[in-house]
């Protein structure tokens, strides 16, 4: 369970303070599927990075079951994220001079998953274990993206955007991946997008305005990737 | 224009080297021009073998010295514009994309070759001013000689350098804006570092990082190793050159030793830092700690900096032997030469502090490599 209770963040000082949180309270299941919907500038990827450990708050709580991640120092926040978070960013940030079976590497030897194989064939892969980042296309770099993250078998995983930089096919097909892998591993997802149509694939719905929640709801019956709009 | 001043003033590492190269030129050179005129003056046979030894020792140190400090400038300066290219793409490409031609961007590159004329101005003057008390300390034994001032050294230690450095970095910069607009643009990177011809698949991935880190910043390595070369060789040297030459000689090859070793040391670390942040960054979101971070990263380099400073200590034996066999053989009273295995172990310990002093330091600079500013270019 992630709890988080009154998140406050900014950035700047004095006349250029601007207040990106402004006390925001939730909680999120174990296993949950959750989208961030948010415009531009509504402070969602920020959301993101605090609850994930990436960014400090200002003020507020965010509980792990019972660890507090704002109480804990820049090497446990290491510790933390090593054995509990998975990332996946819009712009992959894959190494470029390494190979797709390097970069999940990357992730599979932090949590000595010697399987991690598995993983890179779960999104469809196999054949391209050997190439570099730039000889793959951009919904092949963000699946190699979103193995990595998988393959440090994280209890939760974070996704800022991770279709916005694909076109439709290519989203859609990433989607599915992810909800397929979530079905399959029962991690918890935390996903951020501006596309409301994509927030009906999820279980639980976080709406941000300005910073702060401006709605929040169930999904009774979530739609798979292929069934949305786009 | 995107280049300007501020770019090749951050070239100060090649001012500083430039500026060391042209000193000891400058020192030499002169001495042997302005020993050439006093040559009908010299009559006594010690004399003679004293004058030629002096003439071949300019020769010799200056062609050593400035050479292997001209090569480092031009790798030096390669690796910069190779560098600024790659990382204002978007900036070019888009000159490009509006129809800019390859020529007229890259002789905007005219000003990386500054560096140089500042360097190579500032050591010329130090040399030309410092000769006199040079003439001196070099050889007290031959008649008197005036320092004068040789307007084709100028050229040639200033002028001439400056000409070339300029053509160089505008010539580069042509071939490197050859690449396509969209790659350009993209900032598109061409990695040849292939794990599979090395047969290093299925290696874990720290491991392997050490050496996609090395390969694919090949003059990074090169410096890192001069740098060692340099504090090896030029230690060492200054330790002989106290008890072969003279004192003033022996502060002279030290400083320029230690100048030019911590120069590309810390423009090389720095360089590792810089290029490896976002490497660093991922590795750091996905919970690798700052140590692993640096161990794996910076200290790739620490085998690198053994080897030169071997090559170095190698160096400087074989050019001592040289000139104590060759170039002083025919003066008298000339103290023997031989390895000093007590002053090596002394020069190593003291590498093995700086080196790890300087590690540390760069180790700090990645701690504060901030996560969200990678992610926010």
């Amino acid at each position: 369970m992630i709890d988080a209770n009154g998140i406050t963040k900014s950035y700047g000082f004095g006349e250029n303070k601007t207040e990106v949180l402004k006390g925001v309270d939730l909680q999120i299941a174990d296993g949950d599927f959750v989208v961030i919907l948010g415009a531009s500038g509504s402070g969602k990827s920020t959301l993101l990075n605090c609850l994930s450990g990436l960014e400090r708050v200002d003020g507020g709580h965010i509980l792990y079951d019972s660890v507090d991640i704002t109480k804990l120092s820049d090497k446990e926040l290491t510790n933390f994220r090593k054995d509990n978070i998975g990332f996946v960013f819009q712009q992959y940030y894959l190494l470029p001079n390494m190979t797709v079976e390097k970069n999940v590497r990357m992730g599979a030897d932090l949590a000595g998953n010697g399987d991690y194989k598995e993983i890179i064939e779960a999104v469809g892969l196999e054949a391209k274990l050997g190439k570099y980042p730039s000889e793959l296309s951009g919904g092949e770099q963000q699946r190699v993206s979103v193995a990595r993250a998988l393959a440090k078998k994280p209890k939760a995983l974070f996704l800022d955007e991770p279709t916005g930089a694909l076109d439709e096919k290519t989203g859609r097909q990433l989607l599915d991946y992810v909800c397929k892998l979530h079905n399959e591993y029962g991690f918890t997802v935390v996903m951020v997008t501006h596309n409301g149509n994509i927030a009906e694939t999820a279980n639980t719905v976080i709406g941000l305005n300005s910073g702060k929640i401006a709605e929040f709801y169930v999904n009774e019956n979530p739609k798979t990737a292929y069934e949305i709009g786009w | 224009m995107v280049i300007g001043f501020k770019d090749a003033a951050k070239l100060f590492g090649i001012s500083i080297i430039a500026c060391c190269a042209a000193f000891v030129c400058t020192l030499f050179l002169s001495y042997n021009v302005d020993l050439a005129a006093i040559k009908s003056e010299i009559t006594m046979e010690s004399e003679a073998a004293l004058y030629n030894a002096q003439v071949l020792m300019g020769r010799v140190v200056a062609g050593v010295s400035g050479g292997c400090l001209v090569i480092t400038s031009v790798v030096m300066l390669l690796f910069y514009v190779k560098n600024y290219v790659s990382s204002h793409g978007k900036e070019l490409g888009i000159l490009k994309a509006i129809g800019y031609s390859e020529a007229k961007i890259s002789k905007h590159f005219w000003v990386f070759g500054l560096p140089v004329l500042v360097g190579c101005a500032l050591g010329f003057a130090v040399g030309y001013f410092y000769l006199p008390t040079f003439y001196q300390k070099q050889a007290p034994n031959l008649p008197a000689l005036t320092p004068k001032f040789h307007l084709s050294l100028a050229f040639s230690l200033i002028g001439a350098p400056t000409a070339v450095f300029i053509a160089i970095s505008t010539l580069f910069a042509y071939l490197k804006l050859k690449s396509p607009v969209l790659d350009l643009l993209r900032e598109k990177q061409r990695y040849k570092v292939k794990i599979g011809k090395d047969g290093k698949e299925g290696e874990p991935f720290l491991k392997d990082l050490r050496g996609v880190t090395l390969k694919s910043r090949k003059p990074l390595v090169f410096f890192v190793a001069f740098s060692a070369f340099c504090f090896s060789a030029m230690v060492q040297m200054s330790f002989s050159m106290n008890e072969l030459a003279s004192e003033t000689f022996a502060v002279m090859v030290l400083s320029i030793g230690l100048i030019l070793a911590f120069v590309t040391l810390l423009l090389s670390l720095s360089s590792v830092v810089f290029g490896n942040a976002k490497t660093i960054a991922m590795m750091r979101v996905f919970g690798y700690d700052d140590k692993t971070c640096s161990r794996y990263i910076l200290g790739a380099y620490r085998p690198i900096s053994y080897v030169g400073f071997a090559l170095g200590t190698a160096y400087q034996y074989g050019l001592l032997r040289l000139m104590v066999s060759v170039v002083f053989a025919e003066i008298g009273n000339v103290p023997k030469y031989a390895f000093d295995f007590g002053r090596c172990l002394i020069t190593l310990a003291l590498f093995v502090v700086t080196y790890e002093t300087v590690t540390f330091l760069y180790s700090l600079k990645i701690k504060r490599i901030s996560v969200k500013s990678i992610m926010s270019e």
